[in-house]
């Protein structure tokens, strides 16, 4: 069985940085797979890979994570800046990060607004098809 | 007008005191898209000697390896080089992957040292004057860890050029890399062919210029 744990941007708007990273991390250990809303900042999604590094271990083998949100190419030079405003007030709430224990989710693919989440269990019906 | 006159005296001005300044130049990417061979391929050209050793084990480099003082001209103009070959950014690293090519001793201590590599590598990032981002162009260039790099480096304003690699393979799609990184420039080699080495210096002569 697989379980899906949304967490809304309020549950981590008030954290800091290392905070947020724990609270990911801590879920995706327990093998639970994290439906975040919006996603972290470009600097947290490093730091997110460096704390994965520093936690791998014979039980933890990393992450798989995937971030989709709304391109911003068409739209007006007013919308994308009145946006941009919002974002430094309220967060990055666009979009939706997917983060899994890389030892149940192998593989995650955005193409580019398309998800496909393959899981060990996949791999293992597609081979015995076969 | 004014914008040649202006680009003529920055020339100029690049010509007599850049070619002295050496430019740190670090090689990123996902582990297995051809830096080493790429950073083989620069030193060896200018300087005679490989950096990086190169397998098709996952993870072969675990350290940032150094080049120093790699001078490189091309057409007329002189560029003073740090190379940096990074070990390549991953989100999981599992020693059950190297055991196919190990044992498994062996296997448990690359994937320790991995992590550690990983690690590494994005420490240096602010340390560079400019990145390469080394890009398997058979794989779909839609993963998180290129979307991390490449947004990284756009945020702490360092200038990126991105290498297409393995553009001599059946599978490769330049196309769909073009589209995935629309707003960057993007150039097209096989590293260990030595295909497309002059547009390559081209792109990366206009990097720095």
């Amino acid at each position: 069985m697989l379980t899906l744990q949304f967490v809304p941007y309020s549950e981590i708007e008030s954290l800091n940085t290392d905070e947020r990273i724990k609270k990911l991390l801590d879920i995706v250990k327990n093998k639970n797979i994290v439906l975040m809303q919006g996603r972290l900042k470009l600097a947290e999604e490093t730091r997110l890979i460096q704390e994965t590094m520093e936690a791998i271990s014979k039980d933890f083998k990393g992450i798989e994570i995937c971030t989709v949100y709304p391109e911003d190419k068409e739209m007006e030079a007013v919308r994308k800046i009145r946006k941009e405003f919002f974002r430094l007030v309220l967060g990055n709430r666009d979009g939706m990060t997917i983060i899994g224990p890389a030892s149940v989710v192998k593989e995650i693919k955005r193409d580019p607004n398309k998800i496909q989440l393959f899981t060990f269990k996949d791999s293992a019906k597609k081979s015995k098809r076969r | 007008m004014i914008k040649t006159i202006r680009r003529y005296l920055q020339d100029i001005f690049f010509q007599l005191f850049n070619s002295k300044k050496k430019i740190k130049l670090g090689l990123y990417g996902p582990p297995n898209s051809g830096k080493s061979t790429l950073s083989n391929r620069i030193c060896k050209d200018w300087t005679g000697e490989e950096l990086s050793s190169v397998s098709k084990v996952p993870h072969e480099t675990r350290n940032v390896n150094i080049k120093e003082s790699v001078i490189i001209k091309h057409k007329g103009k002189e560029l003073n080089f740090n190379i940096a070959d990074t070990p390549g950014i991953a989100t999981k690293i599992d020693y059950e992957d190297f055991l196919k090519y190990m044992n498994k001793g062996e296997a448990k201590q690359r994937a320790k040292e991995a992590t550690k590599g990983v690690i590494e590598s994005i420490r240096w990032l602010d340390d560079m004057d400019g990145v390469l981002v080394v890009l398997d162009s058979t794989l779909n260039p839609y993963s998180q860890v290129n979307i991390t790099i490449i947004g990284n480096l756009a945020a702490r304003n360092i200038p990126v050029l991105i290498v297409a690699n393995k553009i001599d393979l059946k599978k490769s799609n330049m196309k769909k890399l073009q589209s995935a990184f629309p707003q960057y420039n993007i150039v097209g080699i096989s590293a260990e062919k030595g295909t497309g080495m002059d547009v390559f210096y081209d792109a990366l002569f206009k990097m720095f210029r």
